[in-house]
């Protein structure tokens, strides 16, 4: 599909005026600007002591494992969901949508609140949970992995049931004709169809998992190697030691720089085509 | 809630204005005459002539929340031509934000540790007159046990903190009410730790509030109706000396002052008094 591509790109001119060069610019700027900053100001010197201490080692354990498990939780349960959304016919669809794709737009700090209202002690599903077996969820990596794929399943979401509308559904009749059952259409014919666009999704999930700071801060607290990932490792160090905050900044910007950089061909390939 | 808050600052500024015209009187036994209950007496003693305009922004630590919101209020009544602005959070935060150079006029801090911080800091960014800064103490406070209103865990001291099936909430230690918390914990021989450390002390109440933790560590001055407070023994609280400073660089530098030397005056200390901080 993305090889299609390059051939549309050397056809079309890309030239603009330079009337609309000047802000162009200026936007770019100020979009890199604040990361060149970042780099500037990298105690280069101190980054290997900074990323090997104990403190930043538990975090950035702690933020991959439970970025990957809120992943791998969004993939499952956000397949079928696109699927559904896709594909389903069932009333107040589109109020379902804009509910899938509200955490996409909410402030993570409301995500918090919301989730402890479900989750926490008191919360919905939470109090019942205490009572019955004294277990909370709050101040756990549970809670962590929770805020996350809140935050971050949508994301999947969106961009699977995007590559299900423009799949072609003739494959998906094709097999239905020779007598497949929707179940293995959906297994042997259409996710292998939109597998690239799982795995994109799946990508970019796992980075704004990865950087969720304020639905955990809410929902899960800080505590150093069971809730304060790296993100809350970054704001609390800005206050006691800033070059430890900017060291791991970086770390987050290489993260999310090879996750674009990964994912940009894919995106352009599937908006172009 | 903010309702609620503006409501009673607006009962307790009202109070505070009718302490302040006694109090006025002992600090300018000239500037008041017998007349006292004419409250249009009491903005010329105060400004002493001087017209305060524009913004004033004060950053102040999270325990002085309710307090300063109200001598916020009552400042804002006596200079109507300004307004204050309030940022409250975590002092060593804040402190931060002060070296940074935020366009603050005063900064109150719960320790003199963090007060330090930002004095240094700016004498170290070679802010004009920052050489010879001089904060002051205007309060002091000590810790208490927050437990929530229920009380479900049956807390009742600081040895319930060891409990297996107790959770509880600490500032983080570089905040002031953190490193009072650690404090108290070492003095008192516990060794468990907390479910979680927050930004600052509002932060720890409010998971109090929420019963999302069994209890927290906060100021006596951050007890009121939605948590209940358990005393310290004396010989393992500490006390917490709170510094105000007007910033080398105020942009309302007047205001600055004015504010400063208010939360001094008899009438601010009354208002801090009444929110239960002692005298420094």
């Amino acid at each position: 599909m993305s090889r299609a591509t390059p051939t549309r790109r050397r056809t079309a001119p890309r030239t603009i005026p330079a009337l609309a060069l000047v802000p162009a610019v200026l936007a770019l700027a100020f979009l890199v600007l604040p990361l060149v900053g970042l780099t500037l100001r990298a105690p280069w010197g101190r980054l290997g002591e900074i990323l090997t201490s104990t403190p930043v080692r538990q975090s950035l354990t702690l933020s991959l494992w439970t970025s990957l498990a809120a992943t791998a939780i969004a993939v499952v349960l956000g397949v079928p969901l696109a699927w559904l959304l896709a594909r389903g016919e069932f009333p107040a669809r589109r109020l379902v949508q804009a509910a899938v794709t509200l955490p996409l737009v909410l402030p993570p700090v409301v995500g918090g609140v919301a989730l402890l209202g479900v989750f926490g002690r008191c919360g919905l599903l939470g109090a019942s949970l205490y009572d019955a077996f004294g277990i909370t969820i709050t101040f756990t990596p549970a809670a962590v992995i929770l805020a996350q794929v809140f935050v971050a399943m949508p994301f999947l979401v969106v961009s699977v049931e995007g590559a299900l509308r423009g799949a072609d559904l003739r494959f998906d009749e094709a097999a239905a004709s020779l007598g497949a059952s929707r179940w293995t259409t959906m297994r042997r014919v259409t996710l292998p169809l939109i597998a690239p666009s799982v795995a994109a999704g799946a990508v970019l999930t796992w980075a704004r998992a990865l950087g969720e700071l304020g639905a955990t801060i809410t929902f899960a607290g800080s505590f150093p190697g069971r809730t304060q990932t790296l993100p809350l490792t970054v704001y609390s160090a800005l206050e006691t030691d800033p070059d430890a905050a900017i060291a791991l900044s970086l770390v987050l910007l290489v993260v999310c720089l090879a996750v674009l950089v990964v994912l940009r061909g894919h995106w352009l390939g599937q908006v172009t085509r | 809630m903010t309702r609620l808050l503006r409501a009673r600052a607006a009962g307790v500024a009202l109070l505070a204005a009718s302490i302040a015209v006694t109090l006025a009187g002992c600090e300018q036994p000239g500037a008041v005459t017998s007349g006292a209950s004419d409250a249009s007496s009491v903005p010329s003693s105060v400004t002493s002539g001087e017209t305060l305009t524009g913004e004033l922004v004060v950053l102040a630590a999270a325990s002085l929340t309710e307090a300063f919101t109200e001598l916020g209020t009552a400042f804002e009544a006596r200079h109507p031509e300004l307004t204050v602005a309030f940022s409250f959070g975590g002092s060593s935060g804040l402190a931060e934000q002060v070296v940074a150079g935020a366009p603050a006029d005063v900064f109150a801090s719960a320790s003199t540790s963090t007060m330090e911080t930002a004095v240094t800091g700016l004498a170290e960014a070679d802010v004009g007159g920052a050489d010879d800064l001089s904060p002051t103490l205007f309060a002091t406070n000590s810790m208490v046990l927050a437990v929530p209103r229920a009380n479900e865990a049956a807390v009742t001291g600081l040895a319930d903190l060891a409990r297996e099936d107790v959770t509880f909430a600490l500032c983080e230690a570089h905040v002031p009410c953190g490193t009072a918390s650690a404090h108290i914990l070492e003095a008192a021989g516990i060794t468990a730790l907390p479910v979680t450390y927050e930004k600052d002390v509002t932060a720890v109440l409010t998971k109090v509030r929420t019963d999302e933790v069994d209890a927290g560590l906060v100021y006596i001055t951050d007890i009121d109706h939605t948590v209940t407070g358990i005393e310290l023994p004396a010989e393992v609280n500490t006390t917490t000396s709170y510094p105000i400073l007007a910033l080398p660089e105020a942009p309302n530098p007047a205001a600055a002052t004015a504010f400063t030397r208010f939360v001094l005056s008899g009438e601010g200390l009354a208002v801090l008094a009444n929110h239960g901080f002692a005298a420094p």
